[in-house]
């Protein structure tokens, strides 16, 4: 059933980029064959560029210079943008389940449905949709105009692997610093929570904290957090690979850039489905 | 592809490249059928032909950016269209190759781009690669430039440095992908220049992909052109004039 709504999703998304391309009408069942169609071709090629990629991970050279330069684009630079996500969602949060609560006399869980919230769902999704727009939209740009502009070929001929120097380097750098970014929108979402929380109802911040977290345990906290290194995968490897395959000038500079943000939002979700449910076996 | 269980290994005393019933297509188009051409070491050929003909397709080929649909390519001796990944990448540190566009890397400045093949591929110390790079962008005069960024300077200026990028590996053979489109005259009879200095220094083996007639004159030993992905004729610039095909005449006069 899961397998049959990703597809649908998936042909849905497929379809919809290209009735844009399309201006002439065509049948409905036919654009979605084609799009079904269009949809298993670009994850066997998804497939084999993984399977590259894999390939020339673990062999010298090892790019440290461009590994550190990716983590700095993705980690530090991302910082920002993914602090004020958390802290917005920590204080929605407490605004919309804060009357609720107390309607039903449980106004003292808060700060624990709070930081139980976003640490385990709340911070790990908004921060990889958040990465993805900034990093997946930047690397799906960038990959992408290095292929317009033959520099891609240029690496490639003066004997560098392209899939070592460019693809692997970023997708190192979204799986280690995805993880880190995610505790950082998991602390500010908390401080957030708090600050609405203590604008209604003084409490100390030590009090919040201590309350919030007296429910979370170690299988809470560590595999979801750590989940976001697979997210950081697919915003990597997802991008990079519509980056490497653009065709068609600026103009399919753009598309690249924003099938990146698209593709990587959805698989994102998609992938939480799974994750969620694995994880749930695994750490009861 | 052509291969035929036929020695792989380098061959002494062959011609630097040798290109035997080349074919190459995309989709129902054919862009070379069944091109053969020798290019023998120190010689600099020129490809001229009319846009789409398979003229920059042909380069793609002789560096492996692009496989070939049936043929042989011979590169110093080695057969190159069924070499694997790794085998390809020894044979193109003796090839150079200029861009059309140059094709810099935006993220690195001058001296970075320069030094990007000297420091994958060289075994030189910081301070002797540092040197190559400055020496390498003195022989292009952009030695004033190495600070810059590739969106800061010109296109003759991309040019320049790209020409510098290919030599850092001292190649025996340059290929150059219309070194001289999209600039102006003055600027690419600088160019044309620096191709001939460049065979002068150091007898490089080069195949040159141009619509500049008045350049191809300048810094060619033999022309070849190219027409509907066949060879139509080749020879020196005389040899050429005196030709009856009428594309020929049509293409040096540049009637339509």
């Amino acid at each position: 059933m899961t397998f049959y709504l990703i597809v649908f999703m998936v042909a849905m998304a497929f379809s919809g980029s290209m009735a844009i391309q399309s201006d002439r009408f065509t049948n409905p069942f036919v654009t979605v064959k084609n799009s079904v169609i269009a949809f298993f071709e670009w994850i066997g090629d998804l497939g084999i560029f993984c399977g590259r990629l894999m390939r020339v991970a673990f062999v010298p050279p090892y790019e440290g210079r461009e590994i550190l330069r990716q983590l700095e684009a993705v980690g530090p630079k991302s910082f920002m943008l993914v602090a004020l996500a958390g802290a917005a969602t920590g204080v929605v949060l407490s605004l919309q389940t804060r009357d609720s609560l107390t309607r039903m006399g449980a106004g003292s869980l808060l700060p624990s449905v709070i930081v139980t919230s976003l640490i385990t769902e709340m911070g790990p999704v908004i921060t990889g949709l958040m990465v993805s727009g900034r990093v997946g939209a930047g690397i799906g740009a960038e990959l992408g105009s290095m292929k317009v502009t033959e520099q891609i070929d240029a690496m490639e001929a003066s004997a560098v692997n392209p899939y070592k120097f460019l693809v692997w380097t970023r997708v190192l750098a979204c799986v280690l610093m995805l993880p880190l970014l995610t505790l950082a929108a998991d602390l500010f979402g908390i401080l957030g929570g708090w600050a609405a929380n203590t604008l209604m109802e003084p409490i100390s911040l030590r009090l919040f904290i201590e309350n919030g977290f007296k429910t979370v345990t170690f299988n809470d906290f560590f595999p979801t957090t750590f989940k976001t290194a697979i997210f950081g995968f697919i915003i990597g490897s997802v991008s990079s690979f519509q980056g490497m395959r653009t065709q068609g000038g600026t103009e399919g500079v753009g598309r690249s850039a924003t099938s990146s943000v698209v593709l990587c939002s959805l698989f994102i979700i998609l992938a939480d489905v799974l994750l969620v449910r694995i994880i749930q076996v695994l750490f009861p | 592809m052509k291969n035929s269980g036929e020695n792989n290994e380098p061959q002494s005393n062959e011609p630097a490249v040798v290109i035997r019933d080349l074919c190459k297509s995309f989709g129902r188009q054919n862009v070379l059928k069944g091109i053969g051409l020798t290019v023998a070491g120190g010689e600099t050929v020129v490809v001229l032909g009319r846009s789409g003909t398979g003229k920059s397709v042909l380069l793609k080929l002789l560096i492996g950016l692009q496989k070939a649909d049936s043929g042989s390519i011979r590169i110093e001796g080695q057969e190159i269209t069924t070499l694997h990944f790794k085998e390809l990448n020894q044979v193109r540190k003796k090839i150079g190759f200029l861009f059309q566009q140059a094709a810099l890397y935006d993220s690195l400045s001058i001296e970075e781009n320069v030094a990007f093949p000297l420091d994958r591929h060289s075994d030189l110390q910081s301070a002797e690669r540092k040197e190559r790079v400055r020496a390498l962008l003195e022989t292009v005069g952009m030695e004033q430039h190495g600070k810059k960024l590739p969106s800061q300077i010109s296109g003759g200026m991309k040019k320049r440095v790209g020409l510098a990028r290919a030599l850092a590996l001292e190649p025996e053979i340059m290929l150059f992908d219309e070194p001289t489109a999209g600039l102006d005259p003055i600027t690419a009879a600088e160019i044309n220049q620096l191709i001939l200095r460049l065979h002068e220094k150091r007898k490089i083996t080069s195949i040159v992909v141009t619509h500049d007639i008045r350049g191809a004159r300048t810094v060619s030993h033999r022309l070849v052109l190219l027409n509907e992905g066949s060879i139509v004729a080749q020879g020196t610039f005389e040899e050429l004039k005196k030709n009856q095909n009428p594309f020929v005449a049509q293409f040096l006069l540049g009637n339509s």
